[in-house]
């Protein structure tokens, strides 16, 4: 009885360390942002000595993300939703080439995203393209697309195989069943989907490469762009109190998008989803 | 209804378009690995491969580029963040499987979905503003006296918690996938909760266990950001938990804007990067086939 007690007593301490350490961190990063965030930083580009202590804010990082973002997000959704509905639709259920498929997009979906950043910079290089709203896009779609796909997959496994055989059997061909499937597994995608851009627009290091940075709104495909999380790292790692200041609010905001999209996810797959914990 | 071959011809017209991107998946992979051996040529054909990863010295202006403080920074840091996280997130994968309350679960799961939807740079934002005081004025004078608190120990510490999350998830899939049968049957032979779920759960995961240390070995190896804002960035073996470090992803990270301007610069980054990748491709396959065979 005594080891069961200690047993139990030890993952008592270790829950509560963990849980510690989550309202820890997320309490800080709010204490500290509520403290130093104003409606101007969140509201007005950074004006000429914004990075010495002048006024302004990073608005051009939090429209940049959103830019890159939502362009990286549809155009992933284009190509990994095709990639999803071949993967299970087309291919029969062994198949060599699905197995070969789905361990490389396992593979590609733990590369850090610094490889993505020095390979899609040199795919850039390679074309002309200099650090630009495009390279953003681009390295986000690739960061994303095994992201989409892995997530939507283990919703599509789940999908009764019943159903397929009775839209065949009606005589449906394989593209019209597809839109059966789809609605279906309408809030897997929108979970996956809100999962993908919250992994997006938290993404430093493969932006850093490709996307450049800013202190103008987005304008054009061919420009550098800010990105919300390069301006936290930037304004942080300058040597004014008053400028770190503000990596604090933008972390705060950051921070606040993310728990957003987070509870959102979560919300669609529990009203939506079967069998959900 | 559109006539019958029309519908065919469609379907089969689409399913040419879906196997060219499908297959464009496995292609991307290939073309990385491609291209970044590809620009890590220069270097690799100028120094031997043994040199470039047991040397100390890293002074690219003078043409010498040891990787051994970077590999050993990388090194050191992935293990002090395994040794944190694992215990704490075995312990509560247990508890979470096998002893809690629905109450329990239903606040903790949110909790580390939140803790893991956390972008990095948020952790090293944290890192610096908690972690590092406390390193500098709380631990380092109670063993060094003096550290900046940017220290192998700050980087280490933000890197356990980024992969907790990871790990618990991993874990309680493990632990929620032995057969409830087998529980049972422990304890209707007499067995305790403990004795149930050390000899039971436990042991019957252990497979799954290593594979899921390799796969957050992986993650964590790769982690930029964070580890970069906290860890000190000086290029040097690192000999005690209060040294600085820098691993491997900061020293690209760090070093991209001046690639173009020494030669073999740029050449020993994507050197750095490919390192990167092949270590987490191997390390993924690992944990694929221990998976499998499980």
């Amino acid at each position: 009885m005594l080891k069961e007690k200690i047993a139990k007593g030890v993952m008592y301490v270790a829950l509560a360390i963990v849980f510690a350490i989550i309202v820890l961190i997320l309490s800080s990063i709010f204490i500290k942002g509520v403290k130093c965030i104003t409606w101007e930083m969140v509201t007005s580009l950074p004006c000429g000595d914004f990075y010495t202590g002048g006024r302004g804010g990073f608005l051009n990082a939090i429209a940049g993300s959103l830019c890159i973002v939502s362009i990286a997000t549809i155009i992933g959704l284009f190509i990994s939703i095709p990639i999803l509905l071949y993967l299970n639709i087309y291919l029969a259920k062994g198949s060599k080439f699905a197995f070969a498929v789905r361990l490389s997009l396992d593979i590609l979906f733990g590369i850090p995203s610094i490889v993505y950043g020095a390979f899609a910079f040199i795919i850039m290089i390679y074309i002309g393209m200099r650090a630009s709203l495009a390279g953003g896009i681009l390295l986000t779609i690739l960061l994303i697309v095994p992201v989409l796909v892995r997530s939507m997959d283990e919703f599509a496994k789940s999908f009764p195989q019943e159903l397929l055989e009775v839209s065949y059997s009606l005589g449906a061909t394989k593209l019209q069943t597809i839109g059966l499937i789809i609605r279906q597994i309408a809030p897997g995608i929108a979970a996956a989907t809100l999962l993908a851009v919250g992994r997006a627009i938290g993404d430093t290091a493969g932006v850093m490469f490709t996307a450049g940075f800013s202190d103008s709104l987005p304008t054009s495909l061919t420009r550098p762009v800010a990105t919300l999380p390069l301006a936290i790292f930037f304004q942080l790692s300058a040597p004014q109190e008053a400028v770190q200041e503000r990596a604090y609010a933008a972390a705060l905001v950051l921070t606040v998008i993310v728990l957003i999209i987070s509870l959102l996810g979560r919300f669609i797959t529990n009203r939506f989803g079967r069998n959900r914990l | 209804m559109k006539s019958g071959r029309r519908r065919v011809y469609r379907s089969e017209g689409v399913a040419v378009i879906m196997t060219v991107i499908t297959f464009c998946v496995i292609l991307l992979l290939f073309a990385m690995s491609g291209v970044l051996c590809f620009k890590s040529l220069p270097i690799l054909k100028t120094h031997s491969l043994s040199e470039l990863l047991t040397a100390s010295s890293w002074r690219p202006s003078k043409n010498e580029f040891g990787f051994f403080p970077f590999i050993a920074g990388t090194l050191c840091v992935t293990a002090i963040a395994i040794v944190i996280a694992l215990p704490l997130s075995f312990l509560t994968a247990v508890f979470l499987t096998e002893y809690s309350s629905g109450r329990i679960r239903r606040y903790v799961y949110p909790a580390l979905d939140i803790l893991s939807s956390l972008p990095s740079v948020i952790f090293g934002v944290w890192g610096t503003l908690v972690i590092v005081p406390w390193i500098s004025k709380r631990v380092a004078p109670l063993f060094v006296g003096f550290s900046s608190g940017y220290t192998l120990l700050a980087a280490g510490i933000v890197l356990g918690i980024m992969i907790l999350p990871l790990l618990v998830s991993l874990f309680t899939e493990l632990f929620s996938s032995v057969p409830i049968g087998l529980k049972e049957v422990s304890a209707s032979l007499g067995a305790t909760r403990w004795q149930t779920t050390k000899k039971v759960v436990i042991k019957r995961s252990l497979p799954g266990l290593f594979a899921t240390v390799v796969l957050a070995l992986s993650r964590a190896l790769g982690e930029t950001i964070a580890v970069l804002m906290v860890c000190g960035n000086l290029p040097q073996v690192p000999h005690s938990l209060f040294d600085a470090c820098y691993p491997l992803p900061a020293l690209i990270a760090n070093n991209y804007g001046e690639m173009l301007s020494v030669p073999l610069y740029e050449a020993a980054l994507m050197f750095a990067a490919l390192l990167l990748f092949f270590v987490v491709l191997i390390f993924n396959v690992l944990s694929r086939i221990i998976y499998r065979a499980h």
